[in-house]
């Protein structure tokens, strides 16, 4: 991947819109007229969002006779999902730990005022 | 008995975490900032190391941190801001590989009450932006999409 493509992919799925295209896409590619007739918008305004999302790699379109035939290309979400992942599981698993941690720092304080 | 993460956005630049951890606040302090406290548990998912823990616990003072997997390292340090303790401290954070623009400045608040302490974390990006790449890549990922789902897919590639 390019530098700053993943500042492209994160801006191109901070719209819910486009989040939205990209789980209909998922379940297979589709042309952008009908894309466009899921949503209340007209079809400029779902092209723009399809060209967002063509810009940050996250679809290909490529023209079938008069059809513009949408793909989802999932490669750039690998990205963002291993930084989430890493997020989220970094905290939860660390705060467990510190759970853990605290049940003997606990023990060890009564264990002090126990001696004096 | 342990608690559960929440994670929400508040405001336009805001992430808030909150968890309940069952030992007073004076510990919890501790274990947040004594350096030998927190390499047994501030290291993140298992593999991962916390092999760079340096503190400097006052006003001006810096913080770094560097995990370490194998041959992988992810970075970040910052500098104190304000510190009561055993009730808060606000810092400012940046990776050294970030992943949205700008600086952070994350709040922790220590608050007890029948011997449990609230844990909330507050973490102010440098815009909506910023925040918004955070949340929306959560969003993405872990809950629109579904990992599961995500992982097929990947893995269909």
């Amino acid at each position: 991947m390019v530098v700053g493509s993943l500042d492209l992919t994160l801006a191109a799925v901070a719209d819910p819109t486009r989040r939205s295209i990209l789980r209909r896409l998922a379940a297979g590619p589709r042309a952008v007229g009908d894309l466009a007739r899921r949503y209340r918008m007209s079809q400029q305004a779902v092209s723009k969002h399809v060209a967002c999302l063509a810009r940050a790699r996250l679809i290909s379109k490529r023209r079938r006779g008069r059809l513009h035939i949408c793909t989802l290309n999932p490669a750039p979400l690998r990205e963002v999902a291993l930084w989430t992942e890493g997020y989220r599981r970094f905290w939860e698993e660390s705060l467990d730990r510190l759970d853990d941690l605290l049940v003997e720092m606990k023990a060890r304080e009564r264990r002090k005022k126990g001696d004096r | 008995m342990s608690g559960t993460l929440k994670v929400a956005a508040q405001g336009d630049r805001e992430i808030v975490m909150t968890r309940v951890l069952d030992a007073p606040r004076t510990l919890v302090f501790d274990a947040f900032t004594k350096p030998e406290l927190l390499r047994k548990w501030f290291y993140g998912p298992d593999g991962w190391t916390l092999a760079v823990c340096e503190i400097d616990l006052r006003v001006g003072g810096k913080y770094r941190y560097v995990w370490k997997r194998g041959d992988t390292e992810m970075g970040m340090g910052g500098v104190y801001k304000e510190i009561k303790a055993p009730e808060r401290i606000v810092a400012t954070g940046k990776f050294d590989q970030p992943w949205y623009p700008g600086e952070e400045v994350g709040t922790m608040v220590f608050a007890e009450k029948g011997g449990k302490t609230t844990l909330t974390q507050t973490v102010r990006y440098e815009s909506r932006e910023a925040r918004d790449a955070v949340l929306a890549s959560g969003a993405m990922a872990g809950v629109e999409l579904g990992y599961d789902r995500l992982e097929k897919m990947l893995r269909g590639r």
